[in-house]
């Protein structure tokens, strides 16, 4: 640290050498490594990383919209196994787009650790010693003073201290008095930090990704949920999770309310979703209570329970020509628009004579009119209707392929009709009882519940991820808006006093050091007279 | 008054901004129209002059018209501005929540913040020479709104109701507004640092804006801005509102994709200043890769993206 101008204000690599003409392995690996771990590596990486994460969001991706992605292969079976093969339905986790990421980090973590010796070595030095003609740096002033060169030199140490700045006064042997300060060590602080912590997050990220878990399931009012992985309709787990770790909580649905707004330009939009859940964290624990809203979830240990949709599950009973139960409880029913109607199937394969099948039409209220055909005029239930078509024959049950529960595989069954031949479409309000033709038994409509649909999901470490990202946003505004400055000042004796030069370097241009100069200039006189 | 009158309200008062816009705009366009160069001699004639304001600027070469007209333009962009945020917030009240639901209310959103954004800048530096460019803008946007966008106001689902969600959205509009006027100072430095390449930066349009050194510095402030609020808004309000609506914080949704995308543009951008060879216009390049991200995650994403977040009114 001999010249100042020489020591930046910076522990910013420098710039790698060009590749010499002929290397040893070692040389060559040293060099690829500087080049790996440069400031325009990363900044290719970068601009890598931003170019790949776009096929992700242009095609339907499996962990976003699993059902997207069949339809668009049933859509494109040309393009399907290409896109396969080069991994587009899973762009985040292939292993190209971990590829990007993955050097990204090792330049990262390779830039960092040596900045960080670089950093401490400047964070803990004395400021740099004062160059020696402060006049030709690039803001200087110069002055007189009445007052000694000591005096000068110990108002302006006050001066700087005040102002934030590490001072160091240094006398020379003809009286001359320098003082040198800097100030604003923490911006490059921040810098390291907020670089340090893309490494937090990104493990925490990849933490959470491996470990977690995320499923689904419908449950019903009333019912209960036990937390094991065959309980769900769907689970996703990471390539990581291990079943075991499961928390062995279960979960009663009490109830379940929407309120629907009654008035107003917002008539018939839900206003609030509210679950009363009961719940153990284990099976031998206490039982505890709490309400689920939208963005409220239940948390138990790791694992939180989110409301993500719900529906109507009407109670229905058949009975068969022999007057035997061979269907009864809530079903689910799936909403098909903001009016809650809703489409269901029944599929009764005990039944005799026949297998049953129903396609079912719920409307919560129901009203009819010629041009409309049936509708649902409100979201609540305030006349609760079925409407249901019905099959019988085979349903296709056997065959030991599992089938869809929301659809009906019609290809053995044949539609029931009326007398005049036409198939037959039941209408029931809820209380009610019709009876099949053809002494194939009864349809009644019991009751009524409500259905949620529960995602169930633990992402382990994100509770670093958030306290990575919280250090990087404040790493980040310190290396934004903290300013290094360095500031020297050199009194010379004078016949009446002293002789003063002021000069000063700033990291960042344009920020008025010329008037910070001036100011202590100023300061400095009131001081010493 | 009732929601309808509310939203009444609002609709002529965006009109009239988006008028009086366009008035500021002519205003500027006269202003550089007036703009002379600088004769060596002329800079004498002031001395002593009367008007503080005249003597100011006679000493930068300008001329009393040219600059009357430049402050008439910005005095007409205060009056748009006070229209456009009148009619933001009654397009709130008229439909009890934030007004930015959809892109209607976005763009109509968006311009406020960036007017603002230009308005406070101006109150600290002497960049009038913004003023024509993002006047301009803003009359254009908010034709776009007008013509092409308008929606009637209505309510949100319930996911959308947490407190989250009008700190990530709100953080959101302040980057977006800083990142327009950063858009808007890299386009100008592009422009400039070519002509000044050619030798003509004394000449023509060129005449009418500050050095280069001058524009990327402005562009690097606005952007040093935006870009910590973009992150807070992307990367900690978002996933906090995501977490709580959704059950997890990042699930590589378009939205979210294009949201990451646009923050690594501009953490590209500011990385790339401080990286030789790359300063100067491929960092400014960045800049306006990062804010045609920024543009498609708001456009491209709600018209043709599905995923979680098309609530923005496709
Ligand atoms: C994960 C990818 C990276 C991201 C998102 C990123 C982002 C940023 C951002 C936004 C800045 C400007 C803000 C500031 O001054 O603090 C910056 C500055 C900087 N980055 Fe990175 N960076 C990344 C990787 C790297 C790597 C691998 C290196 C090592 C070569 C590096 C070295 C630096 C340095 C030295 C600066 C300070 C420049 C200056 O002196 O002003 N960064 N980075």
């Amino acid at each position: 640290m001999t010249d100042t101008l020489d020591t930046p204000l910076t522990t910013q690599p420098t710039e790698p050498p060009p590749a010499p003409g002929t290397l040893t392995a070692v040389e060559l690996a040293r060099w690829a490594w500087r080049q790996l771990t440069s400031m325009r590596t990363a900044l290719i990486l970068l601009m890598l990383l931003a170019l790949a994460s776009i096929p992700g969001s242009l095609v339907p991706q499996d962990r976003v919209d699993p059902n997207a992605v069949r339809q668009w292969q049933q859509m494109h079976p040309k393009l399907t196994p290409v896109y396969e093969r080069l991994d587009l339905f899973h762009v985040y986790s292939s292993p190209w787009f971990s590829a990007i990421y993955l050097l990204l980090m090792v330049s990262l973590v390779g830039c960092i650790l040596p900045r960080l010796k670089v950093y401490w070595r400047a964070a803990t030095a004395p400021p740099p010693r004062a160059p020696r003609n402060l006049t030709r740096l690039p803001h200087s002033t110069t002055g007189a003073s009445t007052a000694s060169p000591d005096n000068v030199a110990e108002a302006s140490r006050t001066l700087l201290r005040r102002r934030r700045y590490r001072v160091l006064t240094q006398a020379g042997e003809d009286g001359t008095v320098t003082v040198a300060a800097q100030r604003g060590y923490l911006r490059e602080a921040g810098n390291l930090v907020f670089h340090l912590s893309l490494v937090v997050i990104l493990v925490a990220f990849a933490v959470g990704n491996f470990f977690g878990f995320r499923g689904s399931v419908n449950v019903v009012a009333g019912q209960t949920f036990t937390n094991a992985r065959q309980s769900y309709d769907d689970f996703a787990p990471g390539p990581l999770f291990r079943e075991d770790s499961l928390e062995p909580f279960s979960f009663t649905l009490d109830d379940f309310k929407v309120d629907f707004t009654t008035s107003g330009p917002m008539l018939g939009q839900p206003s609030s979703f509210r679950a009363d859940v009961s719940y153990r964290s284990s099976p031998g624990a206490d039982t505890a209570k709490q309400t689920l809203e939208v963005n409220r979830p239940l948390t138990i240990g790791d694992t939180s329970v989110f409301l993500i949709g719900n529906g109507y599950a009407p109670v229905i009973t058949v009975r068969d020509g022999d007057g035997e139960k061979v269907y009864s409880g809530p079903t689910v029913f799936m909403p098909q628009d903001a009016s809650y109607e809703s489409w269901g199937v029944l599929k009764v394969p005990d039944a005799k004579p026949a297998q049953l099948g129903f396609d079912a039409q719920f409307f919560p209220t129901y009203a009819y009119s010629k041009q409309t055909g049936p509708v649902s005029q409100f979201p609540d239930a305030l006349n609760p209707t079925l409407s249901m078509t019905v099959y019988q024959g085979d349903l296709g049950l056997g065959s030991g392929v599992p089938q869809n529960v929301f659809v009906l595989d019609k290809s053995k069954l044949t539609a029931v009709t009326d007398n005049a031949g036409k198939p037959l479409s039941l209408t029931i309000p809820l209380g009610q009882t019709r009876k099949l033709p053809n002494g194939l038994g009864t349809v009644s409509f019991d009751g009524l519940r409500r259905w949620s649909r529960l995602q169930i999901s633990s992402t382990p470490a994100e509770k670093f991820a958030l306290g990575g990202v919280v250090l990087g946003l404040l790493g980040l505004l310190g290396s934004l808006f903290i300013r290094p400055r360095r500031i020297w000042l050199r009194a010379r004796r004078s016949e009446n006093g002293s002789e003063i030069e002021l000069g000063g370097l700033d990291r960042l241009e344009g920020h008025g050091l010329d008037q910070a100069l001036t100011d202590l200039f100023a300061d400095i006189q009131k001081a010493t007279t | 008054m009732s929601s309808i009158q509310y939203a009444q309200f609002s609709n002529t008062a965006i009109m009239f901004a988006a008028l009086v816009y366009s008035l500021a705009l002519l205003a500027h366009i006269a202003e550089w129209a007036l703009h002379r160069a600088p004769a060596p001699d002329r800079d004498l004639i002031a001395v002593g002059g009367a008007d503080a304001g005249q003597d100011a600027a006679a000493s930068t070469g300008i001329s009393y018209r040219e600059d009357f007209a430049g402050r008439f333009g910005v005095a007409l962009t205060v009056i748009g501005f006070a229209l456009n945020a009148a009619g933001m917030v009654a397009r709130g009240l008229a439909a009890d929540r934030v007004p930015w639901g959809n892109m209607y209310e976005f763009t109509i959103t968006g311009c406020v913040a960036t007017v603002a954004t230009y308005l406070v800048l101006l109150r600290f530096q002497p960049i009038r020479w913004l003023g024509l460019p993002v006047t301009g803008l803003v009359v254009v946007l908010l034709m776009i709104a007008v013509l092409l966008l308008d929606i009637p106001a209505g309510p949100l689902v319930p996911a959308l109701h947490s407190y989250w969600l009008y700190i990530h959205v709100t953080a959101a509009l302040l980057a977006t507004g800083a990142f327009t006027v950063g858009a808007l100072a890299s386009c100008l430095y592009l422009f400039q640092s070519r002509a000044e390449a050619r030798g003509r930066s004394r000449s023509g349009l060129a005449a009418r804006l500050p050095e280069p050194e001058t524009i990327d510095r402005l562009s690097y402030r606005v952007h040093a801005f935006g870009f910590p609020v973009w992150t807070f808004a992307a990367l900690i309000a978002g996933p906090i509102w995501a977490r709580y609506a959704w059950g997890r914080y990042w699930g590589w949704d378009p939205k979210e994709v294009w949201a990451f995308i646009t923050w690594v543009a501009y953490a590209a951008y500011l990385h790339a200043r401080a990286t030789a060879g790359w300063r100067g216009r491929k960092a400014a390049l960045l800049a306006l890769i990062g804010f045609a991200a920024l543009l498609f995650n708001f456009v491209g994403i709600n018209l043709w993206g599905g995923g979680l977040h098309s609530y923005a009114g496709k």
